[in-house]
């Protein structure tokens, strides 16, 4: 059996009296994708935050091949190969869209200046940001701006990738591009871990399927399964709309 | 006549001021630190090129191969050791601290060195004088001094915005917590930040000495004169430091040919008329 490239084990958050993760345990294998769902506070992107080392859990451990790296800090674990995108994009606006690549690729991935333009300008070309390459990324439309997040997540190399809600506000012809790319990535080999709400281009990019509900995974498995199930159905239910 | 050579010497004053203030405005833009103590590590500098000149028997220039490293290095251990622990949300703590740096740095060089005045000697290159036209001779160190710091600001632009490092200090200043997941450690990209401010500092603070008579009380001045020049030039733009430095230069070499007591006076109410008419500086940068 070969060992997860990235494993929790028992890890708890809680903040004041709000329990985010409950002794959660999660394994992702090499080259598995894995998705989220969950209300809105389920705790997802704290899990993110506690995998990228911005959340420190109160208790339990992360565990990056086979390592523990609970302790370790964001910029070391971006290192190691953990990249993450976010739900809210968090572009350097002062940059241009390449600049910002550049920096994920020279120091997230320790590469060299002259070899991280031409990684950098293809992820550009796959995520369809490359005609905006030298404009300010604070110029960017809200769409572009995802967009950003994903291509400067990719650039930092990683083995593994947090997706947090990539996919919210694309059109279906978008969405759809989105999930080839997702695709090619995996066929690549990296292991992705995303959170969305986008529910349909989730299930057609992912293995597994986990529910997260109030800190704690109340269903894990094959993703059709998983959506049709009751226990989702009751906790969807009433924000259908929003799905 | 007379007033070409006083602005030509405010102009060339006003490059060591841009200096003063080119090492504050980048650790105010990397981390929004505001480094009380800058003044006061001017003046230390000042000193360790005093002592290593006199213990070398180097000429001063000489001594900045050793004092601009040594001051980065002492940059580098500082920011690491102690201010990365004071940065956060709230700008008082940095303040705090490195106001308190700035008495412990004034009273140890006190009890070193004594409140006597000091001054390093250059030897011959601080009467050379070269002729710019009739009747309007410049001395070879002021000159030298004005080309070294606008090659200090050119530099520093370089590194800002043509270097793997200085787009580490852009995606730092821009979000310290996104940067992180981009592989950028902040107290290492913050320690950088302060070794090379202070690497400035060096080199002003060896300027500083070789001009002027100097003794430990003279920091918070220099403080206040590096930032007006950076209020003056726009927060955030280096080009626009150096102009705010030249104008601080000019305003003071103004004044103190009407009245040797105006000095002083003639910088502060420059600046206020800048602070007055255009708060945002005369060469403002969208944001740092």
């Amino acid at each position: 059996m070969s060992m997860p490239i990235l494993a929790l084990e028992k890890i708890s958050k809680r903040f004041g009296a709000i329990v985010v993760a409950a002794s959660i345990d999660l394994a992702l294998d090499k080259g598995e994708a894995l998705g989220i769902i969950g209300p809105n506070g389920a705790g997802k992107t704290t899990l993110f935050g506690i995998v990228s080392g911005t959340v420190a859990p109160d208790s339990g451990r992360v565990l990056y091949e086979g390592s523990d790296i609970t302790r370790a800090s964001p910029a070391r674990r971006c290192a190691m190969g953990i990249g993450r995108s976010f739900q809210i994009p968090l572009p350097f606006t002062g940059m241009s869209v390449f600049e910002n690549l550049v920096v994920a690729s020279a120091f997230g991935a320790r590469r060299r200046e002259r070899e991280a333009y031409q990684s950098c300008m293809d992820i550009l070309e796959r995520c369809g940001l490359a005609e905006k390459a030298n404009r300010p990324a604070g110029s960017l439309t809200l769409l572009d701006r995802k967009r950003l997040e994903l291509a400067r997540a990719l650039a930092t190399d990683p083995a593994v990738l947090l997706l947090d809600e990539v996919a919210g506000g694309l059109t279906e012809y978008e969405c759809q591009a989105l999930v080839e790319l997702i695709r090619a990535l995996r066929r690549g080999g990296i292991s992705i871990i995303w959170i969305e709400h986008v529910v349909h281009a989730l299930v057609a990019s992912i293995d597994r399927l986990l529910v997260l509900h109030n800190g704690a995974f109340i269903a894990d498995g094959d993703p059709a399964t998983v959506i049709r199930s009751p226990q989702v159905a009751e906790i969807y239910l009433g924000i259908e709309a929003d799905a | 006549m007379d007033w070409i050579n006083v602005i030509i010497q405010g102009v060339l004053v006003g490059g060591l001021y841009a200096m003063f203030a080119a090492g504050l405005s980048l650790i105010f833009g990397v981390m929004r630190l505001v480094n009380i103590a800058h003044g006061d590590l001017i003046v230390l500098a000042a000193y360790l090129a005093l002592v290593i000149t006199q213990t070398l028997g180097i000429g001063p220039l000489t001594a900045l191969l050793i004092v601009v490293p040594a001051m980065a290095l002492i940059g580098y251990l500082l920011q690491r050791i102690l201010l990365n622990r004071t940065l956060g949300d709230d700008l008082l703590p940095p303040l705090l601290v490195t106001f308190g740096l700035s008495v412990i740095i004034q009273n140890g060089l006190l009890t070193v060195f004594t409140a006597d005045s000091v001054k390093l000697q250059a030897g011959a290159i601080e009467v050379d004088t070269v002729r710019l036209a009739e009747g309007i001779y410049v001395g070879v160190l002021p000159l030298l001094q004005f080309a070294v710091a606008v090659a200090v600001i050119g530099g520093l632009q370089f590194v800002f915005y043509r270097t793997a490092l200085g787009r580490a200090f852009r995606a730092t200043a821009d979000d310290p917590a996104v940067a992180q997941l981009m592989g950028l450690d902040n107290r290492h990209v913050f320690a950088l930040a302060m070794a090379l401010s202070l690497a400035v500092v060096a080199i002003a603070g060896v300027f500083l000495a070789v001009r002027a008579n100097f003794d430990p009380s003279q920091g918070p001045a220099r403080l206040i004169f590096g930032f007006e020049a950076v209020i003056v030039g726009g927060l955030g733009s280096l080009w626009g430091t150096l102009a705010g430095g030249l104008i601080l230069g000019v305003a003071q070499a103004i004044g103190a040919h009407l009245n040797p007591g105006w000095q002083i006076l003639a910088g502060h109410i420059a600046f206020l008329i800048v602070l007055a008419v255009r708060p945002q500086g005369l060469f403002p940068k969208v944001r740092m």
